[in-house]
């Protein structure tokens, strides 16, 4: 555990497994505040498990997992109000669709953070003017663009206030055309200093916000570096094939 | 076929027929009031215990399933025998010192809840794990999540087979009157007892027909919506 204490997050031999499928192998990570770090590597290579575990979605098999000094792999943890500091973002945005985008995003400050409506209708306002979505208040999130529900869904997750945000690949079931406007504003949340693990394809935008790069294969991760490191000269024959294999679908 | 009009719609005999009928046909609309009131609670409840998670509530569950599987399977006729005759034999006190009424409410309630509980918990499953999983990673506790995510959207999705089951129910507050609720059947066979006409069946058939074709309609008519609803998010 020493060291622990330096980092915001950090992960020591983290394993988790399925029955017989082993989907994490003895990750150890580290995150700093205000850290962007991205997570990259193929499908089922583990980065939607471990940010789960981050917030424990997932209960870990082995290993240790701290956050903001306090270890939460222990059993002892209070999870939910854990889960009220970190912000996860899905792929599948999950918003919910008998809620209005309003609503959607003042639930959990309501019952959770004991906020009045009105103060949680004040502060939704501001994120959705953030966000540049304020006209759509009152709409249901099957009214919206695929790319508008992700934003929703990222607003949703920041009116928690949280300290930490783990994006799972948020903009891998977008139309390549509305995939811009996510990224912008993941972009912006990462100028602001927001602390963020981000699991994502999108290789020219880790390489741009990320502060620390993983490239995880097989549920280890293989390499990590500075992006410039990673994907100008990466020192695994794995990776090297992975970003090969990415410059050929035309995403770097 | 002379025979057949005058025994079952005469003239007369439907004046006469009509308030008798009425005058039960109301207790069957009581019945099936109160009925449906206490499964829409009791069921939900019930659906809810089925769902709980972890070890330590396995026998709720396992009792909510022992419910909901015996009660399903027993005709309601004998639930009603039980309950209108066999209880009050026991002189029991309180339990078996309640009307006739009670009794009928009990039996309806114990079968259908059994019913309406899997029709609920159908909805509760069909909501997708994704729901839950976002609503927890916000910080919601179990029953928030339960209360705000899951079931608004469960309860919408089973309102139809919820109505179904309800027409079911209002047939069936015509068993009651085997433990002798004076409802619409019981006036029927009086009238016939008394008349040697059976127009007294045609009025109450009417009656029950009357009151669940509108509510068959509205059924119908949610059921479309609803299509309608899920092809516009297709689009």
């Amino acid at each position: 555990m020493t060291g622990a204490e330096e980092h915001f997050v950090s992960l020591e031999g983290v394993t988790k497994r399925f029955d017989e499928l082993v989907v994490l192998q003895g990750i150890d990570l580290t995150v700093d505040l205000h850290q962007v770090v991205c997570l990259i590597g193929a499908s089922g290579s583990g980065k939607s498990t471990l940010l789960r575990c981050v917030n424990l979605l997932e209960v870990v098999d082995e290993g240790t997992i701290v956050v903001d000094g306090e270890t939460i792999t222990n059993g002892n943890v209070d999870t939910n109000a854990l889960r009220r500091k970190i912000g996860i973002v899905f792929q599948a945005f999950n918003l919910f669709p008998h809620m209005t985008v309003m609503q959607n995003i003042t639930l959990a400050p309501r019952k959770t953070r004991g906020l009045s409506k009105a103060e949680a209708k004040t502060q939704a306002r501001d994120l959705l003017a953030r966000i540049g979505l304020l006209e759509k208040a009152d709409e249901y999130p099957d009214r919206l663009s695929g790319g508008q529900q992700q934003r929703v869904a990222i607003a949703r997750a920041l009116a928690m206030s949280p300290t930490l945000m783990l994006l799972d690949e948020v903009t891998s079931a977008l139309d390549p055309q509305l995939v811009s406007e996510v990224l912008n504003l993941v972009r912006e949340l990462a100028t602001t200093g927001m602390t963020m693990i981000i699991a994502t394809h999108e290789m020219s935008f880790a390489r741009e916000v990320a502060d620390k790069v993983c490239f995880l294969d097989g549920g280890m991760i293989l390499e990590e570096g500075p992006p410039d490191q990673i994907f100008s000269s990466p020192a695994e024959e794995r990776t090297r094939e992975f970003l090969a294999r990415i410059i050929e679908a035309g995403r770097l | 076929m002379g025979k057949f009009l005058h025994a079952f719609f005469s003239p007369l005999g439907l004046r006469r027929a009509v308030p008798q009928i009425w005058d039960g046909f109301q207790t069957n609309i009581k019945l099936m009031v109160v009925a449906e009131l206490l499964v829409l609670i009791f069921a939900l409840l019930i659906a809810i215990v089925r769902g709980l998670p972890g070890r330590s509530t396995f026998p709720l569950r396992a009792l909510a399933i022992g419910y909901t599987d015996f009660f399903r399977g027993t005709p309601l006729i004998l639930v009603a025998y039980v309950w209108g005759f066999g209880i009050p034999a026991l002189h029991a006190g309180f339990i078996s010192n309640r009307s006739l009424f009670q009794y009928g409410i009990i039996s309806l309630t114990l079968v259908y809840t059994a019913y309406v509980t899997e029709v609920y918990r159908a909805g509760i499953e069909s909501v997708h794990p994704s729901q839950r999983m976002a609503a927890r990673s916000l910080g919601l506790t179990y029953a928030q999540t339960l209360r705000h995510v899951v079931l608004p959207q469960a309860i919408r999705r089973v309102v139809p087979p919820l109505l179904n089951d309800f027409i079911g129910l209002q047939k069936d507050t015509a068993i009651i009157t085997v433990i002798g609720v004076t409802e619409a059947l019981a006036q029927a066979g009086f009238y016939s007892n008394d008349f040697f006409l059976y127009t007294g069946y045609s009025v109450a058939a009417v009656f029950f027909v009357i009151l669940t074709i509108p509510f068959a309609r509205f059924t119908d008519r949610l059921i479309k919506e609803r299509e309608r609803r899920e092809r516009a998010q297709l689009v």
